[in-house]
């Protein structure tokens, strides 16, 4: 009784051609525009700058504090390392969320190659993090610049450093966010984890005086000392990494947690 | 066509899925039919390339599912759980999925109609009944209009309306020539769908069959005779070229005759009855034998459930 009817084979009419790259980053690209968490992360990120910005130039002003030799464009690291806490959060959700909604399992059935989603989803989130940092970088630094007198004259390559190299730092911070994201597969799990990495080694090393080489390595190599880098010549502390050193310390972090993150996600079931 | 050969998934030391051989042939609809934790959704996730086999392997029309060029347009699939961002427009969410696989955006628009969801493409899915979310679910899987169409479980939770509609457009998709594999744990469900049945239990292949032969097979209907003239009826059904079986309690089952031809056989001899009655073993009833061995979690309660008698 196996003899059912048999038609001929329907083939979708749509022409299939091999998918790339390029597809899946205009996927990745419609997802993380049409998501809030997107807006109030940036958004958020945004107001905490421009905020920041504006009170430092507020207290400059009212105090009538003398920078010194350090230009205005050092006052830009608090807004940016109170934003870099926004970009980890949208760094995390930018996978997590997919996980959390299921949306992960239609999305690898629509893209098979799971290297291929995790490298649209990191292009993505890299590019529209960096632009965003480096142009409120840009504008906060401006007002700053023609709002307080003090402080020496800003070179064009401290303008540089204080806008894109900021940007840069922070989107590869959001890097390894998503990685982690991709790794612990929970958002509140892996923000948390972020968090903690971002200023709970600084918290400790102030406690640990009675280790003084340990406290020097933390001083040096925190997540906020690496950004205080672009900022000042000495850094948080002295011999510490200068330079756009700190940019390749991150990205090698980076690239490891990529590649734990690439490595998990091909072996695992969703 | 989808090819599974010695499919084997193991989590530990549990075997979910242990070594399945079949075919899902194309223009029919398949049921895929087990009890809850039978394997089926594993099965399914294993065939779209979510979940990595311990051995064995399947096949979409003899490729590995990740070696399929733009595989939205081969096959699309409704799993159980919402696979879709409850924040995101229910049109964003499709584009998006268009966009993996370079479906034109006019397509986005022409599932949502076909589901009956245009009202609500600028909506999100959080907001979404059950059956909005699982039309939802089935328009993304029509996206690539593929050839090939999975469905898990795609009536759970429905309304009757929208159970009739996911049935009839299920056989209107077959019709078209397309490979529809869908799983059920509901025999009846499968009776009114599916000409095709695969019955699975802990994860063991338990029978492969065209729901016609399941039917004649399974579905026996008998008259159920009681009377207080026992030899004599049974001389008559003898007569009558008939036989009856006793069934315990007093009561003799007759194949192959309706209560009719029974109960005017009876009054031409004069034979007084005390019961005629049509039988029939419900589908529902085979499918539960064919599993009661390989049923995971058995409710501790002493009834028995009562399943509808009728298919």
């Amino acid at each position: 009784m196996t003899t059912a009817p048999y038609p001929q084979q329907y083939t979708s009419p749509i022409p299939v051609r091999r998918a790339h790259l390029g597809d899946a980053l205009a996927s990745e690209w419609t997802k993380i525009r049409s998501v809030r968490s997107t807006m109030w992360t940036l958004g958020v990120m945004i107001l905490l700058m421009v905020g920041v910005g504006l009170l430092s130039i507020v207290a400059i002003n009212a105090t009538d504090s003398d920078l010194g030799p350090e230009s205005v464009l050092s006052l830009g690291f608090n807004g940016v390392l109170l934003g870099s806490i926004c970009v980890v959060t949208l760094g995390v959700l930018t996978i997590s969320s997919e996980y959390g909604t299921g949306m992960i399992r239609t999305t690898l059935t629509a893209c098979p190659s799971r290297g291929r989603v995790l490298a649209a989803k990191a292009i993505v989130f890299f590019l529209l993090t960096l632009v965003v940092t480096a142009v409120t970088a840009a504008v906060v630094a401006g007002m700053q610049t023609a709002m307080i007198d003090s402080g020496s004259a800003a070179s064009a390559e401290e303008w540089v450093r204080a806008t894109i190299g900021a940007g840069l730092f922070t989107a590869v911070l959001g890097l390894v966010a998503l990685a982690m994201g991709a790794l612990v597969r929970h958002s509140a799990g892996a923000i948390t984890i972020m968090i903690g990495v971002m200023l709970l080694p600084l918290v400790a090393g102030m406690f640990m005086s009675s280790l003084p080489k340990v406290q020097e390595f933390v001083f040096q190599y925190s997540i906020p000392s690496l950004l205080i880098a672009f900022y000042s010549d000495t850094g948080l502390i002295e011999g510490g990494p200068h330079g756009w050193t700190p940019l390749w310390i991150l990205s090698g972090v980076a690239a490891v947690a990529l590649a734990g993150a690439f490595l998990a996600t091909e072996k695992r079931d969703v | 066509m989808i090819e599974l050969q010695g499919l084997t998934k193991r989590f530990g030391s549990k075997t979910a899925v242990d070594d399945l051989s079949f075919q899902v042939r194309p223009g029919v609809v398949t049921g895929f039919l087990g009890p809850n934790g039978a394997g089926k959704s594993t099965t399914m996730r294993m065939a779209l390339g979510l979940d990595h086999p311990t051995s064995g392997s399947v096949r979409i029309d003899g490729r590995h599912y990740r070696e399929l060029d733009e595989p939205l347009k081969y096959i699309g699939a409704l799993l159980e759980a919402r696979g879709l961002h409850g924040g995101r427009t229910a049109y964003n969410n499709l584009l998006c999925l268009a966009q993996s696989n370079r479906i034109p955006e006019s397509r986005v628009t022409e599932v949502l109609e076909l589901v009956g969801l245009s009202a609500v493409t600028r909506k999100k899915p959080k907001g979404f009944s059950m059956g909005m979310g699982q039309r939802l679910g089935i328009a993304a899987a029509l996206l690539g209009n593929p050839q090939i169409l999975m469905f898990d479980e795609p009536v759970n939770g429905l309304d009757p309306e929208g159970i009739h509609w996911i049935r009839n457009l299920m056989k209107t998709l077959a019709a078209e020539g397309r490979t529809i594999f869908v799983s059920s744990h509901l025999m009846s469900e499968m009776a009114l769908t599916a000409d095709h049945l695969i019955v699975i239990g802990q994860g063991r292949l338990l029978a492969d069959t065209s729901m016609a032969d399941f039917i004649h097979r399974n579905s026996r209907s008998y008259v159920r005779l009681r009377s207080p003239q026992r030899e004599r009826l049974l001389d008559a059904l003898h007569g009558a070229g008939l036989t009856a079986v006793e069934a315990g309690d007093g009561t003799l089952e007759v194949d192959g005759a309706t209560a009719e031809q029974v109960g005017d056989l009876a009054a031409r001899h004069g034979i007084t009855l005390h019961e005629l009655s049509a039988q029939r073993a419900s589908l529902e009833e085979a499918f539960m034998r064919m599993t009661a061995a390989t049923v995971e979690y058995h409710a501790h309660s002493a009834t028995v459930p009562q399943w509808s008698k009728e298919v």
